[in-house]
């Protein structure tokens, strides 16, 4: 009795046991409602399925969801610039390789000279975001509102106000799927980005400063943290995840459309990182609490498709369940939880005294 | 200290930008405004082409975007047609889809004081104040494409547009005679739907055209939103796809949605087209729509015409010596299948 128990407290102390029992609250309605959700098959050599389309297309999201939890963790602040950054990574990518043409059929520059420029358009922005609020003490907020508003308009700039197409099969591979191989590609570089950023987080003691500044940057400094510096690398990492994202989406419709491109996407990144059960006042985290985040809630996306709900009232839903997954994670539900638990508790064993 | 400096930049900016607000709003009617004057003395003289030539009538424009192929047509007719060889002055403002930006736009214009402002609304609702200011500037307003609710039509002159309940209609009966020529007129037809973004008027009116001539052998089996966005006509086609096995028919409320939902049904290992397993019937019929049809992917594009440019100028030169103009005015448009896309295509402005 005691050692079960015990096993219940270890399972639910787990940190990822919140976040993961989400994702498989909205995977278990899905049972119940679309049973062919779970279906994979294979058509033209990819696997093919509700499953795939979630991991699929909450690819871009998970690497959002890297670059804010770093954020997030370093400065207790959000980038909220990530979706117009990725918009304006994309543009420039576009540019290049059309050479200024509104709709091309090869490439006028080689493609890596495309992927260069766009991820290093999204360090920059990156790196200007960390200078604002690592260097001059800006609000996160604040600081990353600038490029918010102005990263479509600088796009827009770029593109000429027009949609840039580059109807080139090579173009689409980064956003479909690669001759050959079974699964999206996106699906490759979501996982790259996340490995990539855990060993460099785990290998080296780069994770543990950025929590240290997030928990207390005064104190970090005087332990000897350069706190401004950790702050703006941060930033300019979250960039380069920006960059990145930018373009897979660019691929996915091999077109650079600068208003609709990542759009709103910085909310559900910052929600990710909330559903990891990730403080969003800084300091501990968990990066892989945040992917979790990112595939449940295109999980609800997908399954919101797939349940035919029209599409202008899925926010509504999605609203109903934020609420409740955030109430569930919040310390003080957790408290009057413990405390309703108590009392039941103490009630019964009054009534088994008398 | 760091906050001195921080206030310092930040005045700086603000009167950067208020200095440049300036001279944008001033210069240009005072530019505008010093020939007028010296011309209108010496007009008597002077031929009357000449006087015209003189006085350009200034046209603002309040763009919605660039959000597709359409919209980009729709600019370029407006900035071919109104420009100083016709006796026009084209001010031009992109709201990049924001109807605050629009708002800015007009009220800049009605600063400038322009001739006349022509508007292509983001949304319908929220326009009675500034086309308000706009009348009592004595400005008419003509809008273009999307239809304003207001509370007193006087606020605009005129609306030009395509008539977008005829263009869903046009497609149903394209399906039905299509239908027929393959001797499938009696067959069980399964559609979906791509809707554009909910509300919109080419959405409403594409949707209630189409359902109003549906066959009785046709089944709805399911309307979503793409939002008119090539992406999310993808991802929403890629949903369909695997909850209905049978789906015969794809209509897609604009061509960027299409070009999303052909490249869902290749990935799905499906054929479509004239010669595959599933119709797509798409809305605009831009030049990528024509190319699409060409390369076998689509079958027909019921056009929605976005060269409204001359249309307003004629209405223009109607209101100009005078006249008076229909509270509606629809632009011709037509239906192109895939058979005659590649003789049509060389013949398309856009």
């Amino acid at each position: 009795m005691s050692n079960s128990k015990s096993l219940i407290k270890k399972v639910t102390g787990f940190r990822l046991f919140l976040p993961l029992a989400c994702l498989f609250l909205v995977l278990i309605i899905n049972v119940i409602k679309t049973p062919s959700f779970f279906n994979i098959t294979i058509q033209n050599g990819v696997l093919y399925g509700y499953i795939i389309d979630v991991i699929n297309r909450g690819s871009e999201l998970v690497i959002f969801a890297v670059g804010m939890t770093l954020v997030v963790a370093a400065s207790g602040g959000t980038d909220i610039s990530v979706g117009a950054v990725s918009a304006l990574a994309g543009a420039v990518c576009c540019f290049v390789l059309s050479g200024g043409e509104q709709s091309t059929d090869f490439y006028h520059a080689p493609y890596l000279l495309g992927v260069i420029a766009a991820i290093l358009i999204g360090m920059i922005c990156g790196a200007w975001n960390g200078f604002l609020v690592a260097k001059l003490r800006i609000q996160p907020m604040v600081a990353t509102l600038i490029l918010f508003t102005a990263g479509r308009g600088i796009a827009q700039l770029i593109t000429d106000g027009q949609m840039i197409y580059l109807r080139v099969d090579h173009f689409k591979m980064l956003g479909a799927s690669i001759p050959g191989v079974p699964l999206p590609t996106p699906v490759f570089v979501a996982i790259i980005v996340v490995i990539l950023t855990y060993i460099l987080l785990k290998k080296t003691a780069i994770g543990l400063y950025i929590e240290t500044v997030g928990c207390n940057s005064k104190a970090a400094r005087l332990v000897g943290l350069n706190s401004t510096m950790i702050q703006f690398l941060t930033y300019t990492f979250c960039g380069i995840c920006s960059g990145i994202a930018g373009l897979i989406i660019t691929s996915r419709v091999y077109s650079i459309d600068a208003n609709n491109a990542g759009l709103n996407l910085e909310l559900d990144a910052i929600l990710a990182v909330a559903l990891g059960g990730n403080s969003l006042g800084g300091g501990k985290f968990s990066l892989l609490g945040s992917v979790i985040g990112a595939y449940t809630i295109q999980a609800l996306t997908t399954t919101l498709y797939a349940m035919s709900i029209s599409a202008d009232q899925i926010p509504v839903y999605k609203a109903i369940v934020v609420v409740v997954i955030v109430t569930l994670q919040s310390p003080e539900f957790q408290k009057m939880r413990k405390a309703l638990v108590a009392k039941i508790s103490s009630g019964k064993t009054v009534k088994e005294a008398a | 200290m760091k906050r001195k400096v921080l206030s310092v930049l930040l005045s700086a900016a603000l009167a950067a930008t208020l200095m440049t607000g300036c001279g944008q709003a001033t210069s240009e009617p005072a530019a505008e405004a010093a020939p007028a004057e010296e011309a209108a003395p010496a007009e008597e003289a002077a031929p009357a082409e000449e006087a015209a030539a003189d006085e350009l009538i200034v046209v603002g424009y309040a763009q919605v975007g660039a959000e597709s192929d359409w919209r980009t047509a729709n600019t370029e007719s407006f900035k071919t047609e109104f420009v100083e060889a016709n006796g026009y002055k084209l001010i031009f403002d992109d709201a990049q889809q924001k109807q605050e930006n629009q708002i800015k736009a007009i009220r800049s214009f009605i600063q400038q004081e322009v001739d006349y402002i022509v508007l292509a609304p983001v949304v319908e609702t929220g326009w009675d104040t500034v086309l308000q200011e706009a009348k009592e500037a004595g400005i008419p307003v003509i809008l273009s494409d999307r239809m304003v609710d207001v509370a007193d039509d006087s606020l605009y002159e005129c609306w030009v547009g395509g008539n977008f309940v005829k263009e869903g209609e046009d497609a149903a009966g394209w399906l039905s005679e299509y239908l027929t020529a393959q001797g499938r007129a009696d067959e069980e037809i399964n559609i979906v739907t791509l809707q554009g973004t909910i509300g919109a008027s080419a959405q409403v009116g594409r949707t209630e055209g189409f359902a109003s001539k549906m066959a009785d052998t046709w089944t709805m089996l399911d309307m979503q939103t793409g939002e008119f966005t090539q992406s999310k006509g993808q991802e929403v086609m890629e949903s369909f796809l695997k909850q209905y096995d049978d789906i015969d028919v794809v209509v897609a409320e604009n061509d960027n949605m299409a070009f999303g939902a052909i490249d869902a049904i290749k990935a799905a290992g499906k054929t479509c087209g004239p010669e595959g397993d599933i119709i797509i019937i798409s809305f605009d019929a831009v030049k990528a729509a024509f190319e699409s049809m060409i390369a076998g992917d689509m079958n027909v594009s019921v056009e929605c015409n976005p060269l409204h440019g001359p249309r307003v100028s004629e209405i223009i030169q109607t209101l100009e010596s005078g006249g008076t103009v229909d509270k509606v005015m629809y632009v011709d448009e037509g239906v192109f299948p895939a058979e005659t896309a590649a003789d049509t295509i060389g013949s398309r402005a856009y």
